[in-house]
């Protein structure tokens, strides 16, 4: 592993995210939607497993922005390839699968500071979470955000344009959002729905989120671990392969 | 080490349809400046994607410093310097940044870093400008950013794509005393690609490149006997013929490829 690259690869993200204030304005802005006006205006037709809408959906809102996030760092990917500093950082002499590792980092990091937007939010809307939990959750959206930012990565390495990200991009969050628990339960659906839900890795992640935030969940801690690292594993393989093709 | 710096040897690369590079063979000696002509589409741009690990080749073998572009790119990496023909700055990032970043990937301790920077950034006349943003450039400040910037690791061969297309005269000027007084004093192989005949004519050598294959290889005052002419334009013209030719990538993927930029600003 080459750490010089790691670092620039992340720096260099960390850099350009911070000073583009719009894309900050977003991620704060949404998580508020979603709270304050699904939270209250559903609040009346929701009770799942005996705890108000805004709480239920609140792991969810958590995971919406880290999932939005991690995508959203990968369109780089793309915007270097157009505008040739992709291949700057191609001809240098570092492996591959650094430059990999160092965007699922920088994108990892990019949507976990934009969870934590949402997390501050707890207090208000009346959560308590232990100061355990508290600590727990921050390692583990940082995993999410990991893994969301490798199948983003995996996705962004084969595209070659903006607009083909965009379509593939969403076609590929929404239904990963809907589809996790995030805002409306999953361990009593039709069984063709329940069967994508499964394979979804933001099924897992959301599910340890709700067990730390509001000590609930459906899987066993192991089985949410195990799919999530097999799974960012795979979508990492996919993005090195893709990096390291000389056509 | 050995005295040839790069070698070709019965190299073709086919895109789909078309054979961008025919069964090409020839040799660049250490310290030589040696220059690539061709038309438009000709395969210079496509010789040196190769050469510099970017691209693969369909058939043949390419050395470069004693390294095999096929089987230790990495090596090929360590030793070459790259101007690209279209920009591949970080325009959102200051000069400073952009080069610091370049001696990370190219693993040079931050303290050697930081001296390096200075020095290349006197060099090309920027250091003043070491903390603007690269967005707010002119053509010919990016261009000796980025040959800066390939310089920076101290390149054994440094390859140029059309370096100085699009510049004013003075900046042209500028950057060439700065090439040819790099080679003489630092020993770096220069193979560069250009449309300027007078460019050419202070290359060492030149390779003529037509439709993927090289037609003629010499020097460039060989060359005008040989064809017996006082210009290397008109060596040019007899060898390559007068038609104009397609642009190398396709306009209508330019095009596009502008709109889409224009769109996201």
């Amino acid at each position: 592993m080459d750490f010089d690259a790691l670092r620039m690869i992340w720096l260099r993200d960390l850099i350009r995210h911070f000073r583009d204030r719009v894309r900050l304005l977003g991620s704060i802005t949404r998580p508020v939607l979603w709270l304050l006006i699904m939270g209250t205006g559903l609040r009346a037709a929701f009770n799942v497993h005996g705890i108000s809408y805004t709480h239920f959906i609140f792991p969810g809102i958590i995971a919406m922005n880290l999932i939005f996030a991690a995508m959203q760092s990968t369109i780089s990917i793309i915007w270097d390839r157009e505008f040739g500093f992709l291949r700057e950082i191609l001809v240098a002499p570092i492996p591959r699968s650094s430059i990999v590792l160092g965007k699922a980092l920088s994108g990892s990091t990019v949507a976990f500071i934009e969870g934590l937007f949402v997390l501050a939010f707890a207090p208000f809307i009346k959560i308590h979470i232990p100061w355990v939990n508290l600590f727990l959750l921050l390692p583990l959206m940082f995993l999410i955000a990991f893994v969301c930012t490798s199948l983003g990565i995996a996705i962004a390495a084969r595209m070659t344009s903006f607009e083909g990200f965009g379509v593939i991009s969403n076609f590929v969050i929404m239904p990963m959002f809907f589809l996790s628990g995030a805002i409306f339960p999953v361990d009593n659906l039709p069984h063709w729905i329940n069967f994508i839900v499964r394979l979804n890795p933001l099924t897992y992640g959301v599910d340890l989120l709700r067990w730390f935030a509001l000590g609930i969940k459906i899987f066993a801690l192991y089985i949410d671990f195990l799919f999530l690292a097999i799974f960012s594993f795979i979508m990492l393989g996919v993005g090195v392969f893709e990096f390291s093709k000389r056509s | 080490m050995n005295e040839i710096a790069v070698r070709v040897k019965n190299l073709s690369k086919h895109f789909e349809q078309v054979l961008a590079v025919d069964n090409i063979s020839f040799e660049v000696e250490r310290a030589e400046i040696f220059g690539f002509l061709g038309p438009n589409g000709a395969g210079k741009t496509t010789t040196i994607n190769i050469l510099c690990t970017l691209l693969m080749p369909t058939c043949g073998e390419a050395i470069v410093n004693g390294f095999n572009v096929i089987t230790s790119p990495n090596e090929v990496r360590k030793s070459i310097g790259i101007i690209f023909q279209d920009p591949s700055l970080d325009e959102r990032l200051t000069a400073y940044e952009n080069l610091n970043f370049h001696g990370m990937i190219y693993h040079l301790p931050s303290t050697a870093r930081k001296g390096r920077i200075e020095e290349v950034l006197n060099m090309v006349g920027l250091y003043s400008k070491r903390d603007c943003i690269v967005r707010t450039f002119s053509g010919g400040m990016k261009r000796r950013l980025e040959i800066a910037r390939g310089l920076m690791h101290k390149p054994k061969i440094l390859f140029l794509d059309e370096p100085t297309i699009g510049l004013d005269p003075q900046t042209r000027q500028y950057i060439w005393d700065y090439i040819l007084n790099l080679s003489q004093r630092e020993k770096i192989t220069i193979f560069l690609t250009t449309h300027y005949m007078d460019e050419a004519e202070i290359c060492q050598r030149v390779g003529i490149i037509d439709h993927g294959k090289i037609v003629a290889l010499d020097t460039p005052r060989a060359l005008k006997n040989k064809y017996a002419t006082s210009s290397l334009n008109d060596v040019f013209l007899e060898i390559t013929g007068r038609d104009i030719r397609e642009e190398e990538s396709d306009s209508k993927e330019r095009l596009s490829r502008f709109l889409r930029s224009r769109r996201l600003r």
